[in-house]
């Protein structure tokens, strides 16, 4: 029994809807983009470094291009928690919150009770993890929308914070060295670069091969695609995002290390911006707000875009402002593009 | 015509099945909601190599009658055997730890991840050595051939490329993706609920043919279906319910389209 013999003919209009799909260039465009979701800010970044570079001479010199890596690896590691969560159709508006959180914890002890820099660090592990563990809770057992969790847990987190820290800014020389060695420089090719970026780029690395390579990864895009597909496949889609809140609390953790190397302090003040910075680096990499596809490598490509942006608007000297104006554009742009490309073959 | 069997859970006498042992067999299965009988001590056998068919009217318990073979609800009373041994399944996941596959009607694959990826979802395989032990990397490779062969077996000649994402597939694709996961890992009987019920004439065909092949290979299939062409073509036997009963179990040669239709509204009595 052969499968041809038992087909009719192909109406006109099947062959009408294949023709649509298959042989216009602006599909072909779009199906591309749609398997590979990370190429359009790519083209946007390249885009945008050519342009700026013209503008301005002192945009390209390694200077600059030391600054905007620093600039971008605070939100840089914050997105990639970020992602992890958007991917199984979440959204986390605490990130910026949970970071300076652990960020107190990590410098108030270490100075107050004079414990050791690795003792402190894993104390603001523990508390990024217990972040983490209190959001996927409420998602997972109470089944709230991502979005009301995190928002209660965001207030919740800034007062634990400001009560805890009293207000009161650390400065970086009062801590262990190794509290503030994520800020520490070295050359590569005429570009200082810090351990805080350096590091940031290798958690890109881990966590792209962990969602690449392993059965977790591809449950977490399972998890964000249908949950209900997943359930039935035999996925535990409670376990799952579970796991990524707590995988999320320990990145901001990290993220809190990196942030006070960055800033050589750490201040209750900080980060309130990186809950919305972070998300915007996610959408404009091309990761989708409803789940199921993206990747890392486009989130940091998102994330730097933004440093782009704003330093190359600065250097040419716009008011600050525009380049605030100019982020909300790349937002509306970027997610109009990913609505279009999602419109392949229903 | 009187090949039909009571609601007593005689042997059905249709064809040679008497002589053969039912590979899923169900015994005066009773489930109430409330005050509400969904089945009222319904039998049914389904023997190896087969193609059952289960028609009814809406409300006549043929979904309630597939959710308690397939672990979704637990039966009041009555028995399941699987090849002869009882069984009690509790949650769906034991039914498919028994070997016993569904496929539902709202299509449980998922759109991002490729066609491969979907076959093997929630049951990975892992490289061998360290990389698979310590590092858990998946062997795409391994299970990319092993999907392709395993398409190639039944039959499948409509995906070429595993790679592709499932939501770039039509609809008979995605279908023949369900069926192709719910035949793949030694399956001992695949369930399918309203296969065709979604799709076009030409995808629905490819459909019927694929539970050919799976027939063929010796997997039983128990089909829920509304469409008595596509029953009629695909079934070996039809289980008819009626009103929580079974009212009768045919054959597309023993009973025309109109005496099912009429037994299973209740025209005509068996």
């Amino acid at each position: 029994m052969t499968q041809q013999t038992l087909e009719p003919p192909t109406s006109a209009l099947d062959l009408a809807e294949e023709f649509l799909d298959r042989t216009t260039p602006l599909s072909r465009v779009r199906n591309t983009l749609h398997r590979y979701p990370a190429v359009s800010p790519a083209i946007v970044l390249v885009l945008a470094v050519i342009v700026f570079g013209l503008l301005n001479d002192r945009f390209l010199n390694p200077a600059n291009l030391s600054l905007i890596t620093q600039q971008v690896a605070v939100v840089g590691t914050l997105a990639v928690a970020q992602t992890l969560i958007i991917l199984t159709a979440g959204i986390d508006l605490s990130v910026g919150a949970v970071m300076v959180l652990s960020s107190m914890v990590m410098a108030q002890t270490s100075v107050q009770l004079g414990i050791p820099g690795v003792l402190a660090l894993l104390l603001g592990l523990i508390v990024g993890l217990a972040a983490g563990a209190f959001n996927g809770f409420l998602v997972t057992r109470l089944k709230l929308p991502p979005f009301i969790v995190t928002l209660g847990t965001l207030s919740i987190f800034v007062a634990l914070t400001l009560l805890y820290s009293g207000g009161a800014t650390i400065r970086g020389a009062e801590m262990p060295e190794l509290l503030t060695s994520m800020g520490a420089t070295f050359n590569i090719g005429g570009v200082n670069f810090t351990v805080g970026v350096l590091t940031m780029l290798l958690l890109y690395v881990v966590v792209a091969l962990i969602l690449a390579k392993t059965a977790w990864g591809r449950h977490v895009y399972a998890v964000g695609d249908d949950p209900e597909a997943a359930r039935l496949a035999g996925i535990s889609v409670n376990r799952v995002l579970m796991s990524v809140y707590l995988a999320a609390g320990a990145i901001l953790a990290l993220g809190a290390w990196i942030q006070i190397g960055r800033t050589n302090a750490a201040s209750p003040n900080a980060g309130a911006e990186l809950n919305l910075d972070s998300i915007t680096a996610v959408v404009i990499g091309g990761t989708s707000l409803f789940g199921g596809r993206g990747t890392v490598w486009g989130t940091l490509l998102g994330a730097l875009i933004v440093g782009v942006f704003r330093n190359g608007l600065s250097l040419a000297g716009l008011d600050v402002l525009w380049q605030t104006f100019a982020v909300g554009v790349l937002i509306i742009v970027a997610v109009s593009v990913d609505q279009w490309i999602r419109k392949v073959r229903k | 015509m009187t090949t039909a069997t009571d609601a007593a859970g005689q042997a059905p006498a249709a064809g040679p099945a008497e002589t053969r042992t039912p590979i899923l067999r169900a015994r005066r299965l009773v489930k109430t909601f409330g005050r509400v009988v969904g089945l009222d001590g319904v039998s049914l056998e389904l023997y190896p190599g087969e193609v059952l068919a289960i028609i009814g009217d809406n409300g006549a318990g043929k979904s309630t009658l597939i959710k308690c073979l397939t672990g979704a609800e637990i039966p009041d009373e009555g028995e399941i055997f699987l090849d002869e041994k009882p069984v009690h399944f509790k949650r769906p996941q034991d039914a498919r730890a028994a070997g016993i596959e569904t496929v539902y009607q709202n299509l449980a694959v998922s759109p991002a991840l490729d066609v491969a990826a979907n076959l093997f979802l929630g049951r990975e395989e892992r490289k061998h050595g360290i990389l698979g032990s310590v590092f858990r990397v998946v062997d795409q490779k391994g299970m990319r051939e092993k999907a392709r062969n395993e398409l190639k077996a039944l039959g499948i000649s409509t995906l070429q490329d595993v790679t592709v994402p499932v939501e770039n597939l039509s609809g008979g694709q995605r279908q023949a993706v369900a069926v192709a996961r719910a035949a793949a890992f030694g399956s001992k009987v695949v369930v399918l609920d309203e296969p065709t019920a979604a799709l076009g004439v030409r995808e629905s065909n490819q459909v019927l043919e694929l539970i050919r092949n799976l027939r063929d290979r010796g997997i039983p299939v128990i089909l829920i279906s509304h469409n008595m062409p596509h029953v009629f073509d695909v079934a070996d036997r039809i289980h008819i319910q009626r009103l929580g009963k079974r009212a009768a179990t045919i054959t597309p040669e023993s009973h025309t389209m109109t005496d099912a239709v009429a037994i299973m509204t209740g025209a005509a009595r068996e």
